[in-house]
């Protein structure tokens, strides 16, 4: 058995820095984790930014100036109507007609149709942002080679136009009006069922359930219910609210007779039922914040419990309850794989008038375009994903707000 | 003595009868805990028709006579139009991307927690901690549109164009472990939290550097919550839809190459219901037999994740 010795001074000085010298390469290590974390985050917002701005090789088949002296983009109402009627044919101008008065569309509706109908825009090819700015030359070079009657031009596809124009089957058409109203109606018909049902829920777990069998079940249900992947309960939806209660959620109840189960109301409360473990735990979190105190004041004054509850904790529990619920909204807009399954539809270019109209939304747009193979989809897919993440900034930021603004510390 | 316990502090009003002392039946209150308690139940509702919806489809699946049991769990070609339903040619593409993206998110996960929870100074955590949120918060469509777009041209840029196709599970698998990233990195830094001061602060006093400390000491008495988080991030692997669907091809193909393109439980299911799909047919029914299955498996995964966080609570509270 040999003695074990303690190192001596200068070795023991050497162990001590190797063993630091890891410690503070290990330390790098786990930063440059959390920094590839920052840089993904990065990458994909200027991924997007890259594809949503940028040069577009195009041409039109009949020149602007042969239809007008002025710039098309200046024309009143008026000149772009006579411009429509006298270039469109008799036929094609009708049947525009037919589907929306001519009188009654709006200027930017008539111009979109000259440019489509008239100038007929074609897009050839479209350059990323980075390319743009910093190859130019070759960019144009290019452009002049393969493309020799091309005009190119910088645009951005996040447009004003972009916003308030209706769905086409022509990108440089293209708009989210459509989508944007669905996935309002489909938030607002979701956040409907969830927040009561979920508040409910919570008050009832959280203020009166006794630590018996049943409610431990309960408890546990939900979050397992919380980890369900959304597309079964894109499914669940389906069978129940496409295909079961189609009486209802057609319309067909309230006399509505031109759609099926495919419309904004199974949509919405399949997306209800999707945030509703999500609205629950929250509002169980923020119920569990007010102090105990408050209910026995409450008590100590006569309250009943409902009273106690109604008067007292709910109204200390309600900023945590709404932050809660617009965290659940912003997961709403954001998920896109039920409504696929509950049948959205990818084409429609009128406004939806109720819930039991067929609908598109924000998400199914962006999956739609960017499966496509052409590059000027992928541009507005990229404008689209910009509306979508700044929507859910702005929901997330209220969220922050409103938890600063009324949290209480007890 | 007799004095003290029949002292009374007023006496009652002239009106009041013994009675009124009882407990009011107040009915308000009875219906209102009824109407609660039917609304958190509403919440078991919702499993049970899951299971029933779900359960109901796949049977109607399994009767028909062109499906059997065995070829359902043993065969790997899944064609059905040709009636071949061999589950195993989307599991193994659900695996490999599943596997893909916990080989991505759990080393930089549970690396970025370690130094969030160790090292970062609360300034740099409250900076760095909401990023890793907003990572959390972007839709997976918008993820899916990056690995199309993004990841895929990259790595064929780095393996070349030839080995990898514009469809491929690599991508795929890479995105999802970005995605998955802040889910495993914000648990495993709770359960890193959960480990208590006197542990951090014996392995200091013993000479430990913050290396050896957070490895050794701390690491080992947070795994059970590390591993509660890798099973949550496996079960959200399993259910994620959008980017497989856009990013890793849409033909079913039994294969654990990463480079080929193949298609998920999932996104098969997105594919053929976003089409025009007629109720019954049996390749609508196919679709409730892997919903199914893909329920269960999360199910299963969850309910364990769940035994191990709760069972870890009770070992510092």
């Amino acid at each position: 058995m040999t003695k074990f010795t303690y190192p001596q001074e200068q070795d023991l000085q050497r162990f001590v820095n190797a063993r630091y010298r890891t410690a503070w390469i290990w330390q790098i290590v786990f930063l440059s984790a959390l920094l590839l974390a920052i840089l993904s985050l990065s990458a994909l917002s200027l991924d997007v930014v890259d594809g949503a701005f940028g040069y577009v090789a195009y041409e039109f088949k009949k020149d602007p100036l042969t239809i007008s002296q002025t710039p098309i983009d200046d024309l009143q109402k008026e000149e772009l109507l006579t411009i429509l009627q006298t270039s469109l044919s008799k036929g094609a101008y009708g049947k525009l007609d037919k589907e929306k008065p001519m009188e009654t569309r709006t200027a930017e509706d008539l111009y979109s149709l000259v440019l489509e109908r008239i100038i007929q825009v074609k897009t050839l090819e479209t350059f990323p942002l980075y390319d743009s700015l910093f190859r130019k030359a070759e960019i144009e070079a290019y452009v002049q080679e393969t493309y020799p009657d091309a005009r190119l031009e910088f645009r951005s596809w996040l447009t004003p136009r972009f916003l308030t124009s209706p769905m086409s089957s022509r990108a440089e058409f293209a708009g989210v009006r459509t989508a944007l109203f669905g996935s309002m109606w489909l938030v607002t018909i979701a956040i409907a069922f969830a927040l009561p049902v979920g508040v409910g829920a919570a008050i009832y777990l959280q203020e009166y359930a006794r630590k018996n069998f049943i409610n431990t079940i309960i408890q546990m249900n939900i979050n397992n219910l919380a980890g369900v992947p959304s597309i079964v309960y894109g499914m669940l939806g389906l069978a129940i609210f496409v295909r079961a209660m189609e009486a209802f959620t057609s319309g067909a109840m309230f006399g509505i007779t031109d759609t099926n189960g495919r419309t904004i109301m199974s949509a919405g409360l399949t997306m209800g039922i999707l945030v509703l473990p999500l609205v629950i735990i929250n509002a169980q979190e923020a119920i569990k914040a007010v102090p105990d105190s408050i209910r026995q004041a409450a008590y100590g004054v006569g309250a009943t419990k409902w009273q106690t509850v109604w008067s007292h904790v709910l109204p200390n529990a309600l900023p945590g309850i709404l932050t809660g619920s617009i965290l659940a909204m912003s997961r709403a807009v954001g998920e896109t794989a039920p409504l696929i399954i509950v049948g959205a539809s990818t084409f429609i270019s009128i406004d939806p008038n109720g819930p039991f109209s067929k609908f598109t939304a924000l998400p199914i747009q962006i999956y739609q375009w960017t499966a496509r193979p052409q590059g000027e989809f992928h541009a507005i897919a990229a404008a689209a994903i910009i509306v979508l993440l700044s929507l859910l900034l702005t929901l997330n930021a209220t969220a922050i707000l409103l938890r600063n603004r009324f949290q209480q510390r007890f | 003595m007799t004095e003290q316990t029949n002292h009374h502090p007023s006496p009652p009003p002239a009106s009041f009868r013994p009675s009124d002392l009882k407990r009011k039946l107040r009915i308000g209150e009875g219906a209102i805990e009824t109407l609660l308690f039917i609304l958190g139940f509403l919440t078991i509702f919702v499993t049970v028709s899951i299971v029933i919806v779900l359960g109901d489809q796949a049977l109607l699946f399994f009767n028909d006579p062109q499906v059997s049991f065995r070829e359902f769990f043993m065969t790997t070609q899944w064609q059905p139009a040709i009636g071949q339903f061999g589950i195993w040619a989307l599991v193994s593409a659900t695996l490999t991307t599943s596997l893909i993206a916990m080989a991505v998110s759990l080393p930089l996960g549970l690396s970025a927690a370690i130094y969030l929870s160790e090292y970062a100074s609360p300034r740099a955590r409250s900076v760095l901690k909401p990023i890793l949120e907003i990572l959390a918060g972007i839709p997976t469509v918008v993820y899916g549109f990056f690995a199309l777009l993004f990841v895929t041209p990259l790595l064929r840029d780095l393996l070349g164009a030839d080995k990898l196709g514009v469809y491929n599970m690599l991508s795929a698998g890479i995105v999802m472990g970005i995605m998955i990233l802040p889910l495993i990195s914000s648990m495993s830094e709770d359960a890193l939290s959960a480990v208590p001061n006197s542990l951090r602060e014996a392995a200091y006093a013993m000479g430990a550097t913050p290396f050896e400390a957070s490895i050794q000491v701390i690491l080992p008495a947070a795994l059970s919550g590390i591993g509660a988080a890798i099973i949550v991030g496996i079960s959200r692997a399993v259910g994620e839809t959008m980017i497989v669907a856009v990013a890793s091809g849409a033909t079913s193909k039994f294969t654990f190459n990463p480079l080929e393109a193949a298609e998920t439980m999932t996104a098969h299911i997105a594919r053929i219901s976003g089409g025009d799909l007629s109720y019954n047919t049996i390749d609508y029914n196919s679709l409730f037999a892997i919903a199914l299955m893909l329920f269960l498996v999360t199910l299963v995964l969850n309910l364990i994740s769940q035994w191990i966080v709760s069972k870890f609570r009770e070992q510092y509270e």
